[in-house]
């Protein structure tokens, strides 16, 4: 599979990344190789195979229904850049 | 050309918990802002999410309730994404194994059909912060008390041809989770939301046009409005040669117009996979058999007692099983009372009704318990008071007066029975209407009602009717 330099942008796009278009046949490169190595398990036999959710035959622990967290807004508003009444606050998003 | 529109709904249903989904931290609506965040709902590296086993139950018990199959292993599975409200990078869901599937709702319509609707999927998830985009000039204000709230998705295939069919689906479904203890269903503050996916096709055609989907709309009224809106959108752009471009749009209540929120990703866009932090979700049969067993009568049940073994008119049983505080006070009433269903019924849709309306009150919140009603009903059945008088009485329980007896005894407003106080009435008003007299011995019936209506007055509308019309009858012969 071959990665071009619209694919790339359109990834980096969704991905909220800023990439040079200068740097962007590279990145198509080193893409379409990762992939190529990843394709390489095409070839595995996995017929009859479930998928696996989870490497470890584990299943859920579960906890009670109960509150068990305390109020701690004042000292994680203090770690946030920018909070004001309460809420934390970053550039506008909407509107 | 003639269009048929299709539509199909997402409805989040925050599940009733005290706690959220994967944390410790409170559910409870309205606190102040992030104080009912954890660590782990503001993504501080190094928690780990632990589910909350009520949830399970619930969405267990909402798949019986729809008929569906329950996974005996579901996934959790994160849906990347990037917004401000979701501090993670990603919301924790289900994507390929849900833990509800195939389940199917009967959904009664005004007009008397019943649409069955497939009911495809229901799965877990967490909800997101809250983003409060007019707090602050050039700044958007994140409350992050609601993120990791447990939600069940209920994904409705696209079989609803109408705003109207959408709209009576959403309310089932509103009604139904309610009934199950599963959602408070309080719109206002977001625990029942909808998103509409709809498209429009030309009749006849199978094959689905190009949906959008309109977000996060709060009430029925509004829910309808903006299907109505986008089907006569698109129409109205495919007639004049344009495509319908796959988006996400939002409803503006107050210009009635849906505009455009964000050009729609593909599902894959989001790049779901398994969350390495949660292993499979397992689900027993001693699980959903313990669900099975706490499960309440289900509405439609409920409604074909009412009609089969009580004998209620289909419009009385489909009223009282709107909701289950409803149909549960009019049972308690009923068996206080002994019996006589429709009496029950009518004072419940009646007076009850009426005044819950206008006291803007819940049946849960009513000033008159359902055994009080019941006590009032049964001195109108023994013929103490008469209904007419039975609805003061109820108007004096409503406002605090006290109970029925106390009141009629209070307000001496005992139905008068003795026959000689009732005759009494009954001379005197035909000696005074001799014009009257005569035009009902002439054949004019009607005047019976004119009599009986000057006899109570007479008695203070505390005669007894039957008594009363019985000895009117016999007076007024010739």
């Amino acid at each position: 599979m071959s990665i071009d330099t619209a694919t790339v942008a359109r990834i980096a796009r969704l991905a909220r990344l800023p990439v040079d278009a200068n740097a962007a046949p590279q990145i198509a490169d080193e893409l379409t190789r990762v992939l190529d190595l990843a394709g390489q398990l095409a070839n595995a036999p996995l017929d009859g195979v479930v998928p696996m959710a989870h490497p470890q035959a584990q299943t859920l622990a579960w906890r009670a229904d109960a509150v068990a967290e305390p109020d701690r807004a004042n000292d994680l508003l203090a770690l946030a850049p920018d909070a004001r009444s309460g809420l934390y606050a970053v550039p506008k998003v909407l509107g | 050309m003639s269009w048929q529109p299709v539509i199909g709904l997402e409805i989040h249903a925050q599940l009733s918990t005290a706690s959220k989904l994967f944390s410790g931290a409170s559910t409870a609506y309205g606190a102040e802002p992030n104080t009912q965040a954890a660590l782990l709902d503001v993504a501080m590296p190094g928690t780990l999410p632990v589910p909350n086993r009520a949830v399970l139950d619930k969405a267990i018990a909402f798949g019986l309730a729809v008929d569906a199959t329950i996974a005996r292993q579901s996934v959790f599975a994160r849906k990347n994404y990037f917004y401000p409200d979701l501090p993670k990078g990603y919301q924790i869901s289900q994507y390929e194994l849900p833990i509800v599937a195939d389940g199917k709702l009967a959904v009664r319509l005004d007009d008397g059909r019943t649409l069955e609707v497939e009911i495809q999927r229901a799965h877990l998830e967490e909800d997101a912060g809250k983003s409060l985009h007019d707090a602050f000039h050039a700044a958007t204000g994140l409350d992050f008390n609601r993120a990791g709230v447990p939600l069940l998705e209920i994904v409705s295939a696209p079989v609803l041809h109408s705003a109207q069919d959408a709209v009576a689906y959403l309310r089932t479904v509103h009604t139904l989770v309610r009934w199950l203890g599963v959602c408070d269903g309080n719109m206002a503050e977001g625990s029942f939301r909808c998103d509409a996916n709809v498209s429009v096709r030309p009749a006849g055609e199978t094959k689905l046009g190009t949906r959008t989907e309109i977000k996060n709309v709060n009430s029925f009224r509004f829910v309808e409005k903006a299907i109505e809106y986008e089907i006569e959108r698109q129409v109205r752009a495919l007639e004049n040669g344009e495509t319908i471009v796959q988006e996400t749009r939002l409803y503006d209540a107050a210009a009635h117009r849906t505009f455009t929120m964000r050009s729609k990703e593909d599902a894959d866009d989001y790049r779901y996979f398994p969350d390495p932090d949660l292993p499979p979700l397992v689900v027993t049969d001693v699980d959903i058999d313990a669900v099975r067993a706490a499960l309440p009568e289900l509405p439609d049940a409920r409604r074909r007692r009412y009609v089969e073994a009580l004998g209620l008119p289909e419009a009385d049983a489909t009223q009282l099983c709107a909701d289950r505080a409803t149909a549960d006070y009019f049972e308690v009433a009923m068996s206080a009372l002994g019996g006589d269903a429709k009496t029950c019924a009518n004072w419940v849709l009646g007076e009850l009704a009426a005044a819950l309306n206008a006291a803007n009150l819940v049946v849960e919140q009513s000033r008159v318990s359902a055994p009080a009603l019941a006590r009032l009903l049964a001195r109108v059945r023994e013929g103490a008071i008469s209904g007419k008088i039975a609805k003061d009485v109820f108007a004096a329980m409503w406002a605090g007066e006290g109970d029925a007896d106390a009141i009629i005894e209070r307000r001496g407003l005992t139905q008068i029975s003795d026959t000689g106080a009732l005759a009494a009435a009954v001379d005197a008003v035909v000696a005074e209407f001799p014009a009257q007299l005569a035009d009902y011995r002439a054949g004019n019936e009607k005047l019976l009602q004119f009599f009986v209506g000057q006899a109570m007055k007479r008695l203070r509308g505390q005669g007894n009717p039957q008594q009363l019309n019985a000895l009117l009858r016999e007076r007024l012969k010739i």
